[in-house]
């Protein structure tokens, strides 16, 4: 399998590049050593410590940060933010279809029971158009390289995606270590991101608010893994970071206590899961959300981002159909393509998946952070078999796909610089405009050879960027 | 039939509670067989909140009481024509798709048992096995009061071979989307005859979806379609999704609760 090395072709170095080849070149070994430590303690000095996407694992530990950039031109940047805006169109446009009249189905693109007993479709939210159509106003695109122009996504997070805060963070550090790289290279910045997630977020406010909306992001509390997170977000964008004790229902109605008396909140940014946003219509036993939350928000009282019930369209299942999706709502060709995929619950895929096993990943329908997951040609015979045995006992619970050759990108290895394989996660922000800021997420795969990027199995992270044009 | 309805829930309080939220599914459905002629909720020192119809057609009605109170009262009161539909739900304005209530929740999980309870069942079409599905659980599981409790799942009324209608309701949704018929929990009165059949009027029954019909009421309780007797509120997966009220009180107080409902025919 031959693997794309987004900096070196052969001994050429592609354009992007080209500036940090003299860069790494001259960067003695001491200075590398001192930065590298250098990082690390600034990253343990805001605390950001915590594992991306959810993984769990130690809450404490420090996520390793790599300080060779990833670079896109502005050129390939520009055709992956159309792609991506796109995605997050049709995503949001199948939302709104399908907690409506379900057009989709009744033309038979995609099968009902995906959809309708899928357990992130939230019944309770049927018939209900959010402010401006947007039920997910973050959308994170999971992407892979695998060549000069092949992009795949990976899979889509439309409820509230995670690691944004790896994004400035990078970014801030990469700036404050090496001044020098940001006067030579033109790159594209990253920190409108907090202003341009306010907009989103008051550019969806309810109808019946007037004046300046008062938005607040609510978390399940410090203990949350992405508690870091939540707290500068809440900081850059000057809105309250707060907990579901700190809100109430009075009236048509959600307040917020504060010292002055209760203030009324219009946008809830929520960093909790469906399930746990109010007592009184999900989960009963839930001591996180907001009891009486939903009747307002169905009533237009109060808006929420990612809207309740927006989970159903990054199901993985789902997902094999975002391209009919993009067809289907917009009748344009998909700029990015999904990997192809076989959903294990099809008995012609099944027997497909486990006739190749040793050469495909396989994944959980409802997984996430690379838990469950079988990577063929990494497994040693006995694991294959018993993923064998698995897939058979709940083939529908599976999908499969074929194992990419994720493109590479220099990294600082103990013996000097090596290259690993990455993935990219940009923040697409959907309101009145949609938005994206050049740059993402960059998970590097410290582990040689290693295709899983996921911080709880040895990644790391990178500073992403765009080169202004 | 003009039915008149009376009913009062009360909480009891160990301690005064403040800032009681409550949701409310507690207006009467409007349909071909329903018209509601007048109906109010009243809540003691309660504050109306926001309104909506969801997507099932309920009228939801969110409710919330400063306090400190050590008692609350929800009374509903008011009077409904109905009419004998044979249980077909007509002229209901609902936009959730019916595929969505082939889902399983907590209660209504299907096991061994009750998947070969749904098996015994035949008919010549879907309707012809759902009545017979109806049938079924009717007799699997007898009528008797104080055996089962709120949290009890289908498929523990059914080893235990009684229950009330919210068991019954439960059973027949398990057996139901089991054989592939989408099925869901309804809420609300029955207007009790002298004929002896047991009763509760503060009821509970089944939906299922026969295509072609609709939405059609299946009660195992009285073996029996929906007719002009009962009065329907509201739907959901299950009871706790279906509840007629869900609320909440912060601070940890014990609560009692006492209900007593009264449905009559009216001299008109």
């Amino acid at each position: 399998m031959t693997q794309f090395n987004e900096m070196f072709q052969g001994v050429e170095v592609r354009i992007p590049y080209a500036r940090l080849k003299d860069w790494v070149a001259t960067m003695p070994q001491e200075l590398r050593s001192l930065k590298q430590a250098e990082a690390e303690a600034l990253f343990r000095r805001i605390g950001i410590t915590f594992a991306v996407y959810g993984e769990g694992g130690d809450p404490d530990r420090l996520i390793p940060f790599d300080m060779f950039p990833r670079v896109f031109s502005g050129a390939e940047w520009s055709r992956l933010e159309r792609g991506i805006k796109q995605r997050a169109r049709a995503l949001n446009a199948f939302l709104v279809d399908v907690y409506g009249r379900g057009e989709i189905i009744r033309a038979g693109r995609i099968p009902a029971h995906l959809v309708y007993r899928n357990e992130a479709y939230e019944k309770a939210v049927a018939g209900f158009v959010p402010p401006k159509g947007v039920y997910s106003h973050i959308v994170g695109v999971d992407i892979v390289r695998t060549g000069p122009d092949e992009f795949y996504v990976l899979e889509d997070n439309c409820r509230t995606p995670s690691g944004v805060s790896y994004m400035l963070e990078s970014r801030e550090i990469m700036m404050r270590m090496f001044p020098d790289l940001f006067r030579e290279n033109r790159i594209e910045p990253v920190d409108t991101y907090a202003d341009k997630l306010r907009r989103t977020l008051a550019s969806v406010a309810p109808a019946r608010c007037t004046g300046e909306p008062t938005v607040v992001i609510l978390t399940p509390g410090h203990f949350n893994s992405a508690y870091y997170e939540h707290s500068l977000l809440a900081d850059l964008m000057g809105v309250e970071l707060v907990e579901g004790q700190d809100l109430f229902v009075d009236g048509d109605h959600v307040w917020m206590r504060t010292t002055e008396g209760p203030q009324r909140v219009d946008v809830i940014y929520r960093r909790i899961d469906d399930a746990f946003l109010d007592p009184l219509c999900f989960r009963p036993d839930s001591m996180l959300g907001i009891p009486g939350l939903m009747d307002v928000y169905r009533s237009g009282g109060v808006s929420i981002c990612s809207a309740p019930g927006a989970g159903v369209a990054d199901d993985k299942a789902v997902y094999t159909y975002v391209p009919e999706m993009v067809r289907f709502y917009l009748g344009e060709e998909p700029i990015l393509q999904n990997v192809p995929t076989w959903q294990c619950g099809r008995p012609e895929d099944l027997a497909h998946v486990l006739a190749n096993l040793p050469d495909l990943v396989v994944k959980e329908v409802h997984g996430s952070g690379g838990y469950g997951m079988l990577v063929g040609p990494k497994a040693s015979r006995d694991e294959i078999e018993r993923f064998r045995a698995k897939l058979s006992e709940d083939p529908a619970n599976y999908i499969a796909q074929p194992t990419l050759a994720l493109s590479t990108v220099p990294t600082f290895v103990e013996q000097g610089v090596a290259p690993r394989h990455v993935d990219l996660r940009p923040y697409c922000l959907v309101g009145e405009r949609i938005e994206l800021v050049p740059g993402g997420l960059t998970r590097v795969a410290l582990k040689e050879g290693s295709l899983v990027v996921n911080s709880s199995q040895g990644g790391g992270v990178k500073d992403t960027w765009v080169l202004a044009e | 039939m003009r039915l008149t309805v009376d009913h009062v829930t009360r909480y009891r309080y160990d301690t005064p509670v403040r800032s009681v939220v409550q949701s409310h599914r507690l207006t009467p459905s409007v349909f071909t067989g329903q018209k509601v002629f007048d109906w109010e909720v009243t809540v003691t020192e309660g504050t109306k909140g926001a309104r909506h119809r969801d997507g099932a057609g309920d009228v939801v009605q969110g409710w919330t009481i400063a306090g400190p109170v050590t008692e609350i009262a929800v009374r509903v009161q008011g009077t409904v024509e109905t009419e004998d539909m044979a249980g077909v739900l007509r002229g209901h304005r609902e936009t959730v798709a019916p595929d969505c209530y082939l889902r399983e929740t907590a209660p209504t999980r299907i096991d061994v048992a009750l998947a070969a309870l749904a098996n015994t069942a035949t008919g010549a079409d879907t309707l012809a096995l759902a009545h017979a599905l109806s049938a079924a659980v009717a007799g699997a599981i007898a009528y008797r009061p104080g055996v089962t409790h709120a949290h009890t799942t289908a498929a523990e009324a059914l080893t235990l071979g009684e229950g009330v209608c919210q068991d019954h309701a439960h059973a027949l949704i398990a057996c139901a989307r089991s054989r592939g018929i989408p099925a869901r929990y309804v809420s609300g009165y029955l207007f009790a005859t002298e004929d002896g059949t047991p009763h509760e009027a503060a009821h509970a029954w089944a939906e299922l979806h026969i295509s072609g019909l609709g939405w059609v009421g299946f009660d195992p309780a009285n073996l029996s379609c929906p007719d002009a007797r009962f009065i329907r509120l509201g739907s959901g997966f299950d009871a706790q999704d279906a509840a007629p009220i869900r609320g909440i009180a912060r601070g940890g107080a014990r609560e009692a609760m006492d209900v007593t409902v009264a449905v009559q025919q009216s001299a008109q």
